[in-house]
């Protein structure tokens, strides 16, 4: 393929993922490109030019040591629910947008260990980006069947490199305060992981399935192949030490990376993505690896004997069979790999750049004096500048120093220098005590080992046997051999650099932390990472500050950075949320922290607080003192706590009893009614009895006949009186909970007949028919001596409103799903539709103090409802046509609770 | 003949009432809820009734009202007789035109004299 028909496919290519970056940015609140798949697919940016053809590479040449640099991550991925969950709420309050201000502002925000850490990051990423450019490059060549020109001005590739940087630095620089979310790139990136990982399992398959006749055939042909067995086990003990810290080296770095920090803490926006990225993350991660072993296998088969880079396998054999098509693509993907890595990398390094070395050490001074329009122009273009030059020098260490290495070699120096910021980055989060000076030296010391045992060395070039250095040590002692300092020499070059400089700067670290005290500032930042949980709603409170300062001073210089409306709403914002008056001359701590924090993202931590610090007198705080408020502090938010849970309570309480004051009211209420209905109706008897008595005692003229009727009169007076008693002890019992039913299964057509026995002679008296429609047994759950009861006083209503003549009650038992369905019907003179629900009531005329209940005493039906419900049945009047109808229903089998 | 209307639902109460007005030489009607005495009273005027408030259909109070609308029964006595012994019922009573106020239980003795003292 022409050089030229390449360059249109990668420029169509780039403009594509251009579109969708800025589509993205255009709708950033669409779930497609604001969910937990395009977050977790945009880690997969760990994927480099490095995994899609330098794993290969490896596996081909020396079998399984490609896969720490993936076990690492997915041994330590689950723990991120906890570890990155606490990183991302301390980076959220604090506005963090890199992995310098995170470092930097734990070690009491200094200026100093931000810049190391900056160092430190460009020294490892550059040639990280370096290795890229190499593969980009490279590849462009197989692709094209051209040869690098040496002139670097002639190389086709070297026009690539600029366009990227081009595409690098207008995308990634679209705001000035570098915490923003950039929805367009992440997207951009995800989806290249979605395209990389295709391309590379499409020419797994490629290779397995149409060169090969799958993992069988390849097996069988590379297990012939020299050095087969040794290349494919892990080789003893000291190999194993040196599989473990590949390991480590690769945990370390997926925290570390300034392009893992970008994508999985900066660009995170809600912490919730966190628990598909744990699962999806690692499976895209083994997914990856599935075809390495074949396709470098496949190739060591191929290509057995010939002198080619075995990094390049997946692209040497489709085009080895002619297959132009599954070329691009393949190199498409590798393509995909390096600029996502690229694109993302130079973002993170430009802001760390801009933030944490150049402005705080040089433009702050001009930048004070500028207003807002101007400050952020020269913030962007910053960025910009170090975005284009970032990638124009990876190029050139690229053409100048790593030609002759492959690509893992150098991906692995760059993750051994990074490793070096683990222990104030951990610490950081663990330990309180850990100080700035303790990082400071520690990193210095570690950084110092490897430039001493890794850089220095792979500078002058390892197979460079001419160099004494590396022969025989520093000074010619052979303690100080940069691959094996003290004698240590079973370690490969990468690991042994890893190990000791661990060692120095873990030890440095801890040793200078704990003989030199950190300040107050430093301790007051160590509470707030270690205990981010207690402080993540109200994080300013936690910031410890004394001195006075003028919310104007503040104000003046936010507008500079934010102008005027913006600063306006953030301080509308502050006062809201800290219930502060809006005119309030002098500034508190919680707005000093505030303040800082907004300026964060666009000048970084070091350069607010210098800002924010030069405006404001501040007083030195003893350390002491620092622990005193914060301990204050963590007592008033527990002790604010407890108050707001016990308010709650109270409220809680309050309107419980607010309740239940009501219905004991209402109660109260029913309760001087009922006692009124009550002794209305024990007085009705009592009054006929005693007027009767009284004839009967003064008169003595009364004649026989009626003299009998009075003491008749008395004496059912008397049984009304008594039988009202037991009504009212009844429904009291009821009401109280105090009456138990026994129930049992019982034919409760038997019970019907039984209740209507006892009316026989009344019913013939009135001269009624009573009919009951059904004569089969109907077994129910029931208290029989109960039912009887409301059976009976169903049966004396219909009975009393019977007409004269021709009276008629029909009792009907019908079987429903899960119960029985009784009605007892007259054909008298029916209830009053709005008395529906009130004749259950007792005396259910209190409504109306003045009418009497149509029904018998008022408490008959009552007691029917009481027992019915305590059957769990219902009992209501049905509507009819002719005369009422009660119906009541029973439970078939006996239901618990 | 005196003419006395006693109005009231329960027929033991009525029958000693009766009796012993009857004996006093009243003539007496019956009437056992507030509406069988209003109609009772479109075509008899008695001189005196005797009234239960918590009756069905009308209440004592209501038929009182009606009663005292009725140009025909202008000089007719009306005297409350019921269980319903608060304050606050004697006087919405009284309060409605009602000339007396006895409670349940009551003494036969006196409802005559009471009857006999609104007579004059």
């Amino acid at each position: 393929m022409s050089s030229f028909a390449l360059i249109l496919i990668l420029l169509v290519y780039l403009g594509i993922l251009f579109l969708i970056a800025h589509w993205a940015e255009k709708k950033e609140n669409i779930k497609w490109a604001n969910n937990s798949y395009v977050y977790t697919f945009s880690l997969a940016v760990y994927c480099t030019a490095w995994t899609y053809y330098g794993s290969i590479g490896v596996a081909a040449n020396s079998g399984l040591n490609y896969l720490p640099i993936y076990i690492g991550p997915i041994i330590i991925i689950p723990a991120w629910i906890i570890i990155m969950r606490k990183i991302i709420r301390i980076s959220r309050v604090n506005n963090v947008s890199s992995i310098a201000d995170f470092i930097s502002l734990r070690y009491g925000n200094s200026r100093f260990l931000g810049a190391i850490v900056t160092v430190v990051c460009l020294t490892a990423i550059l040639p990280y980006i370096a290795l890229q450019m190499k593969a980009i490059s490279e590849t462009f060549h197989i692709v094209t069947k051209t040869q690098a020109n040496s002139l670097i001005l002639f190389d086709t590739t070297t026009y690539v490199a600029i366009a990227l940087a081009l595409f690098a630095s207008y995308y990634g620089t679209r705001y000035v305060d570098a915490s923003e979310k950039r929805k367009g790139v992440i997207t951009a990136v995800a989806l290249e992981s979605i395209l990389k990982l295709f391309f590379f399992i499409l020419v797994g398959i490629y290779v397995t399935f149409f060169v090969f006749d799958g993992f069988e055939d390849i097996y069988n042909q590379a297990v012939t192949l020299e050095n087969f067995k040794e290349k494919n086990t892990i080789g003893g003990l000291e190999q194993a030490i040196n599989w473990f810290f590949l390991c480590v080296i690769a945990m370390f770095a997926i925290f570390l990376l300034p392009r893992q920090f970008h994508v999985s803490i900066v660009e995170n926006n809600r912490e919730r993505h966190l628990k598909t990225a744990i699962w999806l993350f690692p499976l895209y991660l083994l997914l990856f690896n599935l075809f390495v072993f074949p396709i470098a296998w496949g190739g060591n088969v191929l290509f057995q004997g010939e002198n080619v880079n075995a990094d390049t396998y997946s692209l040497l054999i489709p085009q080895f069979f002619e297959n132009t098509t599954m070329t691009v693509l393949v190199f498409l993907g590798g393509f995909s790999a390096a600029i996502s890595m690229i694109v993302i990398s130079s973002i993170g390094l430009s802001t760390m750049l801009s933030n944490n070395l150049l402005i705080p050490y040089t433009f702050l001074g001009k930048l004070i004096s500028e207003n807002q329009v101007s400050n952020n122009k020269t913030i962007v273009n910053i960025r910009k500048i170090g975005i284009f030059s970032l990638i124009i020098i990876a190029y050139l260490i690229y053409r100048f120093f790593a030609l002759d290495y492959s690509l893992v070699s150098i991906g692995l120096i760059s993750f051994v220098i990074i490793a070096q910021l683990a222990p104030s980055f951990f610490g950081s989060l663990f330990w309180r005590r850990g100080s700035r000076l303790g990082a400071i030296w520690g990193i210095i010391i570690g950084f110092s080992i490897c430039l001493f045992s890794l850089l220095i060395p792979y500078a002058i070039g390892i197979t460079s046997t001419s160099s004494s250095f590396i022969t025989n040590g520093l000074f010619e002692i052979a303690l100080l051999k940069p691959f094996s300092l003290f004698g240590l020499d079973y370690l490969a070059p990468v690991q042994h650099a890893f190990f000791w400089s661990m060692l120095g700067n873990t030890l440095t670290y801890f040793a200078v932390s704990v003989s030199f005290k950190g300040n107050y500032r430093e301790r007051n930042y160590a509470e707030m990472y270690v205990d981010i949980d207690k402080y993540s709603n109200n994080h300013e409170n936690a910031f410890v500050w004394k001195g006075t300062a003028y919310t104007s001073d503040i104000e003046k210089v936010l507008v500079k950075f934010l102008g005027e409306e913006r600063t306006k709403r953030a301080m509308n914002i502050f006062n809201v949320k800290y219930n502060v008056a809006k005119d309030q001359e002098l500034a508190d701590a919680r707005l000093v922290k505030f303040a800082e924090n907004l300026l964060t993202g666009h000048i970084g931590t070091a350069s607010a607080r210098i800002l924010i610090s030069s405006v404001v007198k501040e007083e030195k705080i003893t350390l002491p003192e620092v622990l005193k408020i914060l301990e204050e502090s963590k007592e008033n938010i527990t002790i604010n706590k407890k108050l707001t849970e016990t308010s709650n309570q109270l409220q809680k309480i309050t309107s419980e009893l607010q309740k239940a004051n009501e219905t004991l009211v209402r109660k109260d209420v029913q309760k001087d009614e009922f006692l009124d209905t009550v002794t209305h109706e024990l007085r009705t008897p009592i009054t006929a009895i005693r007027a009767a008595s009284e004839i009967l005692h003064d008169d003595d003229e009364i004649p026989e006949e009626l003299r009998k009727q009075f003491l008749q009169n008395i004496i059912s007076e008397s049984d009304r009186l008594n039988r009202l008693i037991d009504k009212i002890l009844d429904l009291e019992k009821f009401e109280t909970g105090k009456q138990t039913l026994y129930p049992s299964q019982n034919n409760l057509i038997a019970t019907i007949e039984n209740s209507i026995e006892p009316l026989q002679q009344l019913i013939k008296n009135r001269n009624i028919s009573v009919y009951v429609e059904s004569k089969d047994t109907v077994l129910a759950y029931f208290d029989n001596d109960r039912i009887v009861q409301v059976v009976t006083n169903l049966l004396s209503n219909a009975i009393k409103f019977c007409p004269e003549t021709d009276g008629l009650i029909t009792i009907q038992v019908k079987k429903k799903d899960d119960f029985i369905e009784t009605s007892v019907q007259d054909n008298g003179k029916g209830i009053n539709p709005n008395d529906f629900d009130v004749i259950f009531d007792k005396f259910y005329q209190a409504s109306n103090q003045n009418f009497k209940k149509p029904v018998g005493s008022g408490l008959g039906l009552a007691i029917c409802k009481q027992i019915i419900e305590h059957h769990k049945g219902k009992i209501w009047v049905e509507p009819s046509v002719k005369g009422a109808c009660i119906v009541f229903t029973l439970p078939i089998k006996n239901i618990e609770n | 003949m005196k003419k006395i209307l006693i109005v009231d639902d329960e027929p033991n109460i009525v029958m000693t009432l009766e009796y012993t007005f009857k004996k006093s030489n009243y003539e007496v009607f019956i009437a056992r809820d507030g509406q069988e005495a209003l109609d009772i009273l479109k075509t008899n005027f008695p001189d005196v009734i005797i009234l239960d408030i918590m009756m069905p259909m009308v209440d004592g109070f209501a038929t009182l009202e009606q009663i005292r609308k009725d140009d025909n029964l202008q000089h007719t006595k009306v005297m409350f007789l019921s269980a319903k012994n608060k304050e606050s019922d004697i006087e919405k009573g009284l309060a409605l035109g009602a000339d007396a106020y006895m409670t349940k239980p009551f003494s036969i003795k006196k409802v005559v004299e009471k009857v006999e003292e609104l007579l004059g």
